[in-house]
């Protein structure tokens, strides 16, 4: 099509432009972590050398090795109880008709719109009954069910949309609906089981009131936790503080520079869109 | 429902034996009763953590209690409180001006570029979006970190704005009673333009290109172009965009926290905040769930209104 060279000229302008206001608080935090810890400037720094020396401070002096076990063992965990209970409940919603298994589903679609100050307050009473409060548990169980929202809907999608004569297939052949789960769709559906894997992990990665709420005690804080506990106790230190907000951060970038699609794909299916 | 009832009281046996007839067959698709088997696990989790806690904030919402003593009965007085006092009235008035920065400004630009973008084949195009979708998968308490640095007295913003001699503007952006919540919005907008962006050019690529070639040969410029097809042929997309910022920016408790904890005073408490601030800290369980449910429904009216006006669907 026709376009003449300035337009072309602006439009690479206005791209570059943007692209540089997205990077520049992220390359900010970046040259700060490399910056030597003596500045007293609260802004980003420039690096005088490559202060690798910060990142093993965050790690000891500021307890990120423990916050990123933590964080590490609740992501793990919602990932794997999200995938395989979100999985049965969608194959179920997915492939099978029973009564009121539309109401039900909808009940799930709720959840993803529903903000968390609807469900905290009680939450923490209820878990502090329980005695969940303060544990791994506490942290896990909450987000799994705010996860199954997104899961239960997103799984669904994956199994409305295998051919059903697959299935009529299977069921000639004699499979069980568990086997025809088991052996067939779930082996078929990598992609969508990628793309679940990845949101779950990142959004239980990043989580912040949830742990706040639920955990006082140091060694159950996540990195997000101790991230606004450091601020709040070495505010004046931006060296480290940096260097922990990087570490925070890079295992979440890394896994979205290699599976970007599935990121987008993933985050913008977040609304319920039926 | 009623009459419903009355219909299945009457030979429920036979039709007892018809649904179990029913269920007995195999095929996939077909009315089975295992399929609550299945779903169970998911809805036991769901139901004890997400709908039981939604339905006693409902409860509590109706109780005066400081969550230590015992409570007393409030019926609606937490409700109307939400109405009548201004320091309760403030949250929401702040995030009407955050839905601004997070919704309206994002998806005003990202339509604006998007614009600009599809009028010809843009090369890199994968390195943009990476590039404008990353605010999108940082954890906010890092984004708050990082803005800190921009916005703080001796931070980037005012070092360049020193630089090009405008010294008069530069403030504590974060500090300033007027300043803050503009400030704080402005994240959101960073954090959110790169969303609708990528949704908006994702669609736009949708949009049959046969349509422009005939609106060129109508003789229509980029802003006749822009209004009458790539605008009408975004619809769906400016609703999903809406709504996600929307819902983000409501949401919002991350951020304020780590920037400005709602101050200076309470120029930035939003209602996410007052909900944290009342339940856990100052002892209002009470207000604090009355706060909660009436977000919760301010969400949904906001999201049921945009899926309706913006993509004009019917149900």
């Amino acid at each position: 099509m026709n376009t003449s060279r300035t337009e072309r000229g602006v439009t690479y302008g206005i791209l570059g432009l943007f692209a540089l206001i997205a990077l520049t608080p992220v390359a900010g935090i970046l040259s700060t972590a490399l910056s030597s810890q003596s500045s007293l400037d609260t802004g980003f720094a420039l690096p005088d050398g490559l202060n690798w020396g910060n990142f093993a401070d965050a790690w000891t002096r500021g307890h990120f090795g423990s916050y990123l076990f933590s964080s590490v063992l609740v992501a793990v965990a919602v990932v794997a109880a999200t995938t395989v209970l979100a999985t049965l409940a969608a194959y179920a919603f997915g492939t099978m008709r029973f009564p009121g298994s539309n109401w039900l589903f909808y009940l799930f679609v709720v959840g993803l719109t529903l903000p968390q100050e609807a469900v905290i307050v009680p939450l923490y009473f209820d878990l502090r009954h329980w005695g969940l409060t303060n544990t791994y548990w506490g942290l896990i169980l909450p987000q799994t069910a705010q996860s199954l929202a997104f899961g239960v809907f997103w799984m669904r999608t994956y199994f409305r949309n295998t051919p059903r004569s697959l299935l009529e297939a299977a069921r000639i052949d004699g499979a069980t609906h568990w086997s025809t789960l088991t052996r067939i769709l779930v082996p078929m559906g990598r992609p969508a089981f990628s793309t679940l894997t990845v949101i779950v992990f990142m959004w239980t990665w990043n989580e912040f009131l949830m742990a706040l709420v639920m955990v006082s005690d140091e060694a159950h804080r996540t990195v997000p936790l101790g991230l606004a506990f450091f601020q709040g106790q070495h505010s004046s230190d931006t060296a480290l503080l940096a260097a922990a907000a990087t570490l925070i951060a890079l295992p979440v970038v890394l896994v979205y520079l290699v599976l970007q699609r599935r990121f987008i794909q993933g985050m913008l299916t977040g609304s319920a869109k039926e | 429902m009623s009459a419903h009832t009355g219909t299945g009281s009457r030979g429920s046996s036979a039709a007892l034996r018809r649904l179990a007839a029913r269920y007995r067959r195999q095929a996939p698709g077909e009315p089975r009763a295992v399929g609550y088997l299945y779903v169970l696990p998911a809805l036991a989790v769901f139901g004890v953590f997400l709908l039981w806690p939604l339905g006693q904030t409902g409860w509590l919402s109706l109780l005066h209690w400081d969550g230590l003593t015992r409570a007393s009965w409030a019926g609606l007085d937490n409700y109307q409180d939400l109405l009548t006092d201004p320091e309760l009235r403030a949250p929401f008035a702040h995030a009407a001006v955050l839905l601004l920065f997070y919704a309206v400004l994002p998806v005003a630009i990202g339509l604006l570029l998007t614009a600009a973008l599809t009028r010809f084949r843009i090369r890199g195009m994968t390195f943009y979006r990476t590039v404008l979708f990353l605010p999108q998968v940082l954890a906010m308490v890092v984004v708050g970190v990082a803005w800190r640095a921009v916005l703080a007295p001796d931070g980037l913003l005012n070092d360049t704005l020193g630089a090009v001699g405008l010294d008069g503007l530069a403030r504590s952006w974060l500090g300033d009673d007027t300043w803050a919540l503009p400030a704080v919005g402005a994240i959101g907008t960073w954090v959110e333009t790169g969303l609708c962006l990528v949704l908006f050019l994702a669609g736009a690529q949708r949009i049959p290109r046969e349509l422009y070639e005939a609106a060129r040969i109508d003789g229509a410029g980029p802003v006749r172009e822009f209004f009458a097809v790539t605008l009408p042929g975004l619809r769906a997309e400016i609703a999903v965009a809406l709504t996600l910022t929307m819902v983000a920016a409501l949401r919002n408790f991350d951020l304020i926290y780590i920037t400005t904890s709602g101050g200076p005073g309470n120029a930035t408490s939003v209602p996410a905040y007052e909900v944290y601030r009342r339940a856990f800290e100052s002892g209002e369980v009470g207000s604090a769930s009355a706060m909660g449910i009436t977000l919760t429904a301010v969400i949904f009216a906001l999201t049921m209104v945009v899926t309706r006006l913006v993509e004009g669907r019917r149900r």
